[in-house]
């Protein structure tokens, strides 16, 4: 059976296929939460008691929560708060990291062992626990959010631009620049930079779902962002009673909410690194 | 021009790859550096380039006593001395086209607006033609890719050339072609050059002066 001892790599359509889907819900994803909230009809935090947990209906496509709120449009808000939350965070980890990383790569010698002793230090603590410890020092909000997010989340970014910059550090053409006069400055500027930033741009888009993730984690832990304010971690925190009375619904439509955007996030991130690395590879021609 | 006094250098302090080595480049001379592989003509350049600071010993340049190397070295000091590495492919920024490449050190030293003028007279001097000035490193040949980085390190028009084995990549007309670049060049400016290389019949004929990397006692030869 020498043909299934090798997994065939996905054919092109295949792929075509993943990624397409991929693209289709992230649209969707992000029409929906610009676009429904201004339109909506119905207050989200609108609380009617007499309609309190609603299976699925015509008027309530997902059902209603246990204070009786539309939980389709709690939902589309949710997302909209985790997606800003991962979004940011996101991109200030990666501007971080890609800072830290770069300078730590760059200068070497004494200045990289102290900042890659730190990171080391910060790497060996779960990140959950420093979000926590982070988010704990602040009022309940979606700035603390986000800030604990982005200070958990660089070290892997500056490590990835790191070893990155020290492999091109050594190359001839970056010798080249230097006897022609370039400053320190203008050599990471012009030169190494440019080099790793596709990297850092996929570290950054795969940053998104986990950033995302993890703020629902914090505010399932009641640590996030305030109860009132619809997040996916707060939706699927406050059904966790009514699920074991039976209630399905205001678990399962915010945790689909989560994994179905996530999922598609993470295929186009995929997608895009299968596309930089061997064009990468032919460029420099190694 | 160059004066190295008893210079050691290398990657590790405990083992040096460059013992205690000397080596003197007058006002426009040309001197051929010649020696096995491995046995560290290379580093020698690369210090000499101020690219490698060494372990040990003194660099007078232009009469001026180096006090530090890379990025520690003054900018007129770093860009007095041009250097052409041994493989172009390497030592080429994969994204920057032929002109950009050869423009670098305009734009580093601040005088970009010389920029359109001295390609436009350096890219006919090493052959290089306008289509191929626009294309990136990865469309060329080795050989095409050698003369403009060969015309980069010219472009500030440096006092001492380093040539580290630019030749040993290519074909024979085509370093034919280089060291008449060279040679026009010098002929012209007066500069000096350090030729590194370990092809005898090349450096003698294209050298006032050859020196041997002495076999015998390669820890410790004051060459020159």
């Amino acid at each position: 059976m020498a043909e299934t001892a090798l997994a065939p790599l996905p054919g092109r359509t295949t792929r075509r296929i993943r990624v397409a889907t991929s693209v289709t819900i992230v649209v969707a994803v992000a029409l929906a939460v610009l676009i429904v909230p201004p339109l909506a009809q119905l207050d989200q935090q609108a609380v009617d008691l007499s309609n309190k947990l609603h299976p699925p209906s015509w008027a309530h496509p997902f059902g209603t929560d246990d204070v009786g709120r539309d939980l389709l449009l709690r939902c589309v808000y949710g997302l909209r708060v985790s997606l800003l939350v991962g979004l940011v965070a996101a991109l200030t980890a990666t501007v971080i990291g890609t800072a830290i990383g770069a300078l730590a790569g760059s200068f070497g010698g004494w200045p990289d062992r102290v900042v890659m002793r730190i990171v080391d230090t910060l790497s060996s603590i779960p990140h959950l626990l420093l979000g926590i410890f982070i988010v704990a020092m602040f009022r309940p909000g979606v700035w603390p959010v986000i800030i604990s997010v982005a200070l958990t989340h660089w070290i892997s970014t500056a490590r990835i631009v790191r070893s990155e910059v020290l492999s091109l550090r050594s190359r001839p053409f970056i010798d080249a620049a230097v006897s022609g006069g370039a400053s320190r400055v203008r050599v990471i500027v012009r030169h190494l930079l440019p080099g790793v930033l596709p990297q850092a741009g996929l570290a950054a888009v795969l940053m998104v779902p986990h950033a995302m993730w993890h703020e629902s984690a914090l505010s399932f832990l009641g640590l996030g962002l305030p109860a009132h304010q619809a997040s996916l971690g707060n939706l699927v925190q406050s059904a966790r009673g009514s699920l074991l009375a039976g209630d399905w619904w205001p678990t399962l439509f915010p945790g689909l909410f989560l994994i179905i955007p996530t999922l598609a996030l993470a295929g186009i991130a995929g997608a895009w690194r299968d596309r930089i690395n061997p064009r990468r590879k032919s460029e420099l021609m190694l | 021009m160059l004066e190295l006094t008893r210079i050691t250098a290398g990657y590790d302090r405990r083992a040096p790859v460059v013992r205690d080595v000397s080596l003197i480049v007058g006002h426009g001379e040309a001197v051929g550096l010649l020696g096995p592989s491995g046995c560290g003509k290379s580093t020698l350049a690369k210090v000499a380039a101020l690219l490698h600071r060494p372990d040990a010993g003194t660099m007078t340049l232009d009469g001026t006593v180096v006090r530090g190397w890379r990025h520690r070295a003054p900018q007129e000091q770093r860009t007095a001395v041009g250097v052409v590495f041994q493989q172009p492919r390497l030592s080429a920024d994969p994204r920057l086209s032929l002109r950009e490449l050869i423009a670098q050190p305009l734009r580093s030293t601040g005088r970009r607006r010389e920029v359109p003028a001295r390609v436009a007279e350096l890219a006919p001097l090493v052959g290089l033609s306008a289509e191929l000035l626009e294309r990136r490193p990865h469309a060329v040949s080795d050989g095409q890719l050698q003369r403009a980085c060969l015309a980069r390190a010219l472009v500030l028009r440096p006092g001492l050339l380093i040539c580290d084995e630019m030749t040993a990549m290519l074909d024979a007309s085509t370093t034919a072609a280089l060291v008449a670049v060279v040679e026009a060049y010098r002929a012209e400016s007066g500069a000096a050059l350090l030729a590194v290389g370990h092809d005898r019949v090349l450096l003698e004929r294209w050298c006032d002066r050859t020196v041997r990397w002495g076999e015998r006692n390669a820890e410790s030869v004051p060459l020159g």
